[in-house]
């Protein structure tokens, strides 16, 4: 393989990416289930769920660094490793990061200092105030992040300006609302939440196991299978939810999802199983389930669903039609300040299609000299790799699906039949804890994979994206993040194992001398002095 | 959406200039205490029990202080997407640099106390160390890189392309100009530090030793931000639009001709009113330097006014340039066409009219409900203590 630098920096991003969604999920997740846990204590004033709180607490702040400290490499590398992107759509995609910044990152990080700081100098009431507003600011802060994602996926509310050779904000409130944003917000976080709570069960599972911390444990797995359950139903609605949006503007994305190679009659099938192969174009060993796609992908029984050789066809068009837009911008740019309104209304006829022009940067430094062959192999390049998105989208899906039964089971057990568990449950509880994480990636893999050749759907390549820096210097910092980052992990991961093993002990110790030090202050004033 | 008609283009430019300005002196204000605070670790503090004394100084405050620069960088990227994709991407192995130590910080403060053991708290102090001076040092660098024109020019389309190769670029970046600055940013965050330690830490050995180091360190900040001032005067040259800029132009740095030579400082003839901010600088930091000699509990303000006038004043003496280019100053970038357009200005304006002020009376509330001492007891009382 070339070591090319588009490459080189697509790998450093996707690294960092994935590795920072290792943290994110359980701190989304675990902030609210450790102020739900709070509130319990606020309302009923019982030391134990005092103690919950500080013990997941520990484990959450153990958690919540790295996603912290690795989320700033995420910020910085638009620009280091991504600037003509950055340079690009800057004027809309900036906005969210700055906002998220301003209105959920400030409050997180702010009072997360006071949560540990806090529990001697706050009220009870306050105190529980502060945890949800952490919680809070990192839930609100995934919902920026993913406008600003939701918008590279389905860029609505923008134009390109010759002028300024960039894509620039006309409508903020369709950023805002943009439906694909929406519908992965709700389907992000609930993911979080289903992560925190097989976390949750899994850890508490093993306590029961081992016979330890029987209040802790039993208590934490009936609020975790509850939360958990709701969640993990919420993840499949709306991660359908998704897919439809998908299939009305990522129709490449969902055509390479199924591995759809022909467009079929409506409603298509579902393809359970099979082995893509995109030189023969064609699924081997495929299992159909009649009419299913058709359903999720356009909930109607009439509607076609565009194949992966129909979309190429397709793309093939909007290149065409995109050289003219790319000639018009020449003319306007050469045209230095003598623009006329033709030359203008010219370039707005394509401008739709630009972005496909310059998906020929790649065979030539001017499209408009492209040859048919390199036409055709660009139209090509917009099929995305099927194989891995297939496949991590099935690996997605059948584990959402997973998690759903062991909620509702866990749910059952605690609710009906006196939080009693058998050890067989209780063991795959443990063994399920790594499995939200391979979901979650898998998610993210399908949809920033399956949206190649784009950075931005449609408008602008990925090849086109990144940064004239030098092999040596990629190659560095690549080089950089994984020493650091496989150090951290393990430092974090031997930390987690401590203090799991440790249990909630010492939150016990403190937490009874604590009630005993504020007994007089709890009980209220007026009340007498309990020694 | 005609709302952002309500405020004039150039306008909305000047006011993001301003505002880019207030969160970089911001994060310097705050998350500057901490780096000084964790650049001066090992030397204020011997044992244990007064490492973590002086750690948990900044314990609670750290990590929403560090949010400034979050929040800077997001800003940048909002606001002046050029000046981000060119200054991000030029100074790409020293923002590696940078963003190694914001990494490593916050790891530190929270796992270094986690564990028992000489070896393993050592090793994550003297990271603390590294992880408050080496950002302290490359900002200063890249101030002084940016003063003195930066090796980068601009397409056709708008794409930067930069003059050298990879670590040759980095090393390009240690002149001695820019170390000079970098020694300045370097002493400043280190007296803001120890103003810091004067205020939450008990008189003691540890208040005793940040009082001295911190005062020597004021002392070299100052010479040396006198030094650089000379510096520009007499061996480096500025950069000037070559006619008046375009406040409403569109954010194109090619349509605008700007030109090298000259000095930097002919600013002050044209503005005399901006003299104001080094009169602070040098005002500020010798203050701080006094008070920290007399042992003052409050030199932190004097600190915090000496950082804001250092800062600001090569910010206003660079005005309306914000990143010159050193090989084809045409692409150099300016208030006038760096900006986002019209629109996104005015969103981000009205978001930050809303939430700045809500996250000060926060942020606010916090430090006051931490107010006081940091005491030995506090930090072996409280479980979740660093």
């Amino acid at each position: 393989m070339d070591l090319d630098i588009v490459e080189l920096s697509r790998l450093q991003f996707a690294m960092t990416a994935l590795y920072h969604f290792l943290f994110v999920p359980l701190t989304l997740g675990l902030s609210i289930l450790v102020a739900i846990m709070e509130t319990v204590y606020v309302m009923t004033n019982r030391p134990i769920w005092r103690q919950m709180t500080k013990f997941w607490g520990t484990l959450f702040g153990i958690n919540f660094v790295l996603g912290v400290a690795t989320g700033i490499t995420m910020e910085f590398q638009f620009g280091m490793n991504w600037s003509y992107y950055s340079h690009y759509v800057g004027d809309i995609f900036g906005a969210p990061l700055a906002i998220e910044g301003l209105m959920a990152f400030f409050l997180e990080a702010t009072f997360v200092g006071l949560f540990f700081f806090g529990w001697d100098k706050l009220s009870k009431v306050a105190h529980c105030v502060v945890t949800w507003l952490v919680a809070i600011g990192s839930n609100f802060s995934a919902l920026w992040i993913l406008i600003a994602n939701g918008w590279m996926q389905n860029p609505v509310g923008a134009t390109f300006n010759p002028m300024t050779m960039r894509m620039e904000m006309d409508d903020f409130a369709a950023v805002l609302f943009n439906p694909v944003a929406q519908a992965k917000f709700v389907h992000t976080v609930s993911a979080g939440y289903v992560t925190a709570s097989v976390f949750v069960l899994g850890v508490s599972a093993w306590y029961l196991l081992k016979g330890r911390h029987q209040d802790l444990a039993r208590r934490s797995i009936t609020v975790a299978a509850s939360f958990g359950l709701a969640s993990a139903l919420s993840v499949v609605v709306l991660g359908d939810e998704s897919g439809y949006d998908a299939g009305l503007n990522q129709k490449m994305k969902m055509a390479a999802i199924e591995a759809m190679w022909e467009t079929e009659p409506a409603p298509a099938s579902f393809t359970l199983f099979g082995i893509p192969d995109r030189e023969a174009r064609e699924t081997h060993y495929a299992f159909h389930i009649p009419y299913v796609m058709g359903l999720i992908g356009t909930r109607s029984l009439n509607t076609e669903i565009p194949g992966i050789e129909d979309l190429v066809a397709e793309a093939e068009g909007r290149i065409r039609n995109g050289l003219n837009a790319y000639d018009a911008l020449m003319e306007i740019r050469g045209a230095g300040n003598d623009v006329t309104p033709q030359m203008v209304s010219r370039f707005e006829e394509s401008s739709a299609d630009l972005g496909y022009a310059f998906l020929l940067l790649r065979y030539t430094d001017d499209p408009r000299t492209a040859t048919e062959a390199q036409i055709l192999q660009a139209a090509d390049d917009t099929v995305p790799h099927v194989f891995p998105i297939f496949w991590a989208f099935r690996i997605m899906v059948g584990l959402g699906f997973a998690f759903i039964g062991i909620m509702a089971y866990f749910f059952v057990r605690s609710s009906f039949r006196g939080m009693t568990y058998p050890r067989w449950a209780l063991r795959a509880a443990v063994i399920v804890i790594p499995a939200p994480w391979i979901a979650a990636e898998m998610g993210w893999i399908v949809a920033e994979y399956g949206r190649q050749p784009w950075t931005v759907d449609g408008i602008l390549p990925t090849a086109l994206s990144v940064s004239h820096l030098g092999v040596g210097e990629v190659l560095f910092t690549i080089a950089g993040f994984v020493v650091f980052y496989t150090v951290l992990f393990i430092i974090e991961m031997g930390l987690m194992l401590k203090y799991i093993r440790k249990g909630p002990v010492q939150d016990a110790e403190e937490t009874e001398t604590w009630m005993r030090r504020h007994e007089t202050r709890l009980a209220g004033p007026g009340a007498a002095p309990a020694e | 959406m005609i709302l952002h008609e309500l405020i004039d283009y150039g306008t909305l430019r000047v006011i993001w200039w301003v505002l880019l300005g207030v969160l970089l002196i911001g994060f310097a204000l705050t998350d500057g205490f901490d780096m000084g605070v964790g650049a001066l670790l090992p030397f204020v503090s011997r044992t244990d029990p007064e490492r973590r004394l002086v750690i948990n100084t900044v314990g609670p405050v750290w990590e929403g202080n560090q949010v400034w620069f979050i929040l800077g960088g997001g800003a940048i990227f909002a606001a002046w997407p050029p000046l981000y994709a060119v200054s991000f991407s030029g100074f790409y192995l020293a923002m590696f640099l940078i963003l190694a130590a914001l990494i490593v910080r916050p790891v530190a403060f929270k796992y270094r106390s986690k564990r028992d053991g000489k070896v393993w708290r050592e090793r994550w102090d003297w990271a603390l160390c590294a992880a408050g001076a080496v950002p302290a040092l490359v900002f200063g660098v890249a101030v002084g890189n940016v003063l003195r024109g930066v090796p980068f020019r601009l397409t056709d389309t708008l794409m930067p392309l930069y003059e050298g190769w990879g670590f040759l670029k980095l090393l390009a970046l240690l002149n001695p100009f820019a170390l000079l600055c970098g020694a300045v940013s370097l002493g400043m965050l280190l007296a803001h530090g120890a103003g810091w330690l004067m205020l939450k830490a008990e008189p003691g050995p540890i208040t005793e030793r940040a009082r001295r180091i911190g005062s020597v360190a004021g002392t070299v900040a100052i010479a040396g931000y006198a030094l650089a001032g000379l510096w520009l005067l007499v061996l480096t040259d500025g950069y000037h639009l070559a006619a008046p800029g375009v406040p409403d132009g569109p954010s194109n740095p090619l349509l605008s001709e700007v030109v090298k030579g000259g000095t930097w400082l002919s600013a002050y003839a044209a503005r005399p009113w901006i003299v104001i901010a080094p009169i602070m600088g040098f005002a500020g930091m010798g203050l701080s330097v006094l008070g920290l000699r007399r042992g003052w509990e409050f030199v932190i303000l004097a600190s915090k006014i000496g950082i804001l006038g250092m800062i600001a004043s090569v910010g206003l003496t660079m005005f309306p340039i914000i990143l010159p280019s050193s090989i084809a100053p045409d692409s150099s970038l300016t208030v006038w066409d760096a900006s986002s357009s019209h629109q996104t200005l005015f969103i981000m304006l009205v978001a930050t009219v809303i939430f700045l002020p809500i996250i000060l009376a926060y942020t606010a509330w916090v430090y006051r409900v931490l107010w006081g001492k940091v005491t030995e007891s506090d930090v072996t009382d409280n479980a979740n203590s660093y």
